[in-house]
């Protein structure tokens, strides 16, 4: 298992240097020489010139992604240019938000993925099956920002139950996280609901029915663990994509976190913060796919043996 | 079962058929905006601002008394050329690359797909967020993000039909005939492999709206007073409590459209009998 995770993490390696040299030239990409968003009007050649050497825009692309990087682990991800703080205090107060936000969305789409998907399969083709299915199907497809204002106007302003924005108390991450888990409630319930029914037609099923077990009794004690494997495997690829949905539902309900701080500065062309909070979010995401990977593997040795 | 007929059968099933006439009723509707629409988009009249619908304004009004039908008839347009050209362009580079990346293998395999699998890595969202840190808001960079953010998908599609097609038979045969590799590849491959492709890319036209409307919303993609459909909501929404119809029929249209394209092409994938060739890549 140590041998597995060492080698998952080289193999994210090459992803990781190819990610943030995407994020640090994005100020080189930008139209424009980054010198002349720093200079004052007027501003002389010499000044430009010790802004260049103060910020080692006079030395290689190579050395300076090198150093930027070099910063940017050991946290210091330069200077915000609207907010005038240094970016990784920033980062530092909006992430526990954006964290408890992807976390609780995550857990919510898996219980309540694996409870309904796991209901449908076990009424398959009844009316509970069919509308259920096809109204988180539905749900899944719209867009989330729409979903969380829809959300706003029917449970916050029509019926009062939950604040409209913010994060001062708890109650305002239930609409959140119900905006960023339909999407990944649908494609677990998807995932649990068709596993289950492929499963119950093995022959050890009918092996069980056979010997006379209760229709209960197997679902529960027999098909739930071969179910849930494939669940597992779409959470490790697919969990990135959850936590993802959180950036634009924070800005949806004006809840602070990574995602608001990015379209924001995207907004303002603050480039320092747009560059940490994506390679925050790069981050985040790599970390996501991993630990769903690791999971994975922990649960099934065939998949640690693919590997080596 | 040829494309042509299995576009006509699949809208004769019971999900394809209503679904059909809503995408042909959403096409119709982008193509003769300007004809169907009773106001022009930027008609601003601040003495009905904010209108509840009414026989004058059929979905009412936003905040500078603009028609909010002839404004979503305008957003057809916008949205949905937006997601149709992008999603082209993707399906486009996706299968030059994956059929090369397929029909090569070796390094040259390697190197491509490495490249396709670093945007395979990340939610088109934050991709789509990187390219517009570059490229500046605006509909141009939206077009472009959505270009890059889904062609890894059809790129690994290709990729798969094309390896799999390449050990047929009749490949072997074309080889031994003594035909080039462009000729085998464009004549047979990639002829072959198409309609999975397309067929993925239709159902990423509706996952394309969704992004751009986002983008749109978070005042990144279209720029006032364009009216696309994530635009308007992203205008309206300081009005929201006042005047929720600007938040609702843009994000309604949004939604039958997106759901329409995904029942339709649902049905298309049986009509086809290509559900397992999708799942490939």
């Amino acid at each position: 298992m140590l041998g597995y995770f060492v080698r998952r993490l080289i193999m994210l390696l090459p992803v990781f240097l190819a990610m943030s040299a995407i994020v640090f030239l994005i100020v080189h990409l930008v139209p424009g020489d980054p010198i002349d968003h720093m200079l004052q009007i007027g501003a002389s050649a010499e000044r430009r010139q010790e802004l260049a050497a103060k910020f080692g825009l006079d030395r290689p692309l190579v050395v300076q992604y090198a150093l930027w990087l070099k910063a940017a682990l050991t946290g210091d991800l330069g200077e915000a240019i609207i907010l005038k703080q240094p970016v990784v205090d920033l980062i530092l107060a909006n992430l526990p938000y954006s964290l408890a936000l992807g976390l609780s969305a995550l857990l919510f789409s898996t219980v309540v993925g694996v409870s309904v998907g796991a209901a449908a399969a076990y009424f398959a083709g009844s009316w509970f099956d069919r509308v259920v299915m096809a109204g988180i199907l539905m749900g899944s497809m719209l867009p989330s920002f729409w979903l969380g204002l829809l959300m706003i106007l029917i449970f916050a302003v029509e019926l009062g139950l939950f604040p409209v924005s913010g994060a001062r108390s708890w109650d305002a991450l239930v609409l959140p996280v119900l905006t960023v888990g339909i999407g990944g409630v649908a494609l677990i319930a998807r995932v649990t609901r068709a596993a289950f029914v492929e499963v119950a037609q093995q022959d050890f099923v009918t092996l069980l029915h056979a010997k006379g077990l209760t229709r209960r009794r197997i679902f529960f004690r027999h098909l739930v663990r071969h179910a849930l494997m494939p669940v597992v495997t779409i959470l490790g690829l697919k969990v990135g994509w959850i936590l993802g949905g959180a950036v634009t539902v924070e800005y949806v309900f004006a809840r602070p976190g990574l995602g608001s701080l990015l379209i924001t500065s995207l907004g303002q062309r603050d480039y320092p913060v747009v560059q940490g909070c994506l390679l925050m979010l790069g981050m985040g995401v790599m970390l996501g796919t991993l630990v769903g990977d690791l999971a994975q593997a922990a649960m099934d040795p065939r998949v640690r043996d693919r590997m080596s | 079962m040829a494309i042509g007929t299995a576009l006509l059968s699949a809208a004769r099933t019971p999900r394809g058929a209503p679904a059909a006439i809503v995408l042909v009723g959403v096409v119709f509707a982008a193509i003769f905006a300007d004809r169907l629409a009773p106001y022009a988009y930027d008609m601003q009249s601040l003495m009905q601002a904010n209108l509840p619908p009414s026989a004058a304004h059929l979905l009412g009004t936003d905040e500078f008394g603009r028609d909010l039908f002839s404004r979503i008839l305008h957003g057809a347009r916008i949205s949905l050329g937006v997601a149709v050209t992008s999603i082209g362009a993707s399906v486009a580079l996706g299968l030059v690359f994956g059929a090369i990346a397929g029909y090569a293998g070796g390094w040259a395999d390697r190197l491509l797909m490495a490249v396709v699998d670093l945007t395979w890595a990340f939610p088109e969202i934050l991709i789509a967020l990187v390219l517009i840190a570059i490229l500046g808001p605006g509909l141009g960079s939206t077009a472009v993000a959505i270009t890059v953010g889904y062609m890894a998908q059809f790129a690994r599609l290709a990729r798969a039909q094309i390896i799999a097609l390449k050990g047929e038979t009749y490949i072997e045969a074309t080889v031994g005939l003594g035909a080039g590799h462009a000729h085998i590849l464009l004549r047979h491959l990639v002829p072959n492999a198409l309609t999975p492709v397309l067929v993925a890319g239709m159902l990423a036209t509706g996952d394309a709206i969704v992004l751009e409307a986002t983008l749109g919303y978070f005042g990144l993609g279209a720029q006032p007073p364009l009216p696309s459909w994530g635009a308007m909501m992203s205008a309206g929404v300081g009005q929201m409590f006042l005047a929720p119809w600007v938040i609702v029929f843009p994000g309604l249209a949004i939604a039958i459209t997106v759901v329409a394209i995904n029942l339709y092409g649902d049905a298309l994938i049986d009509a086809l009998q290509i559900r397992n060739r999708l799942r490939e890549g």
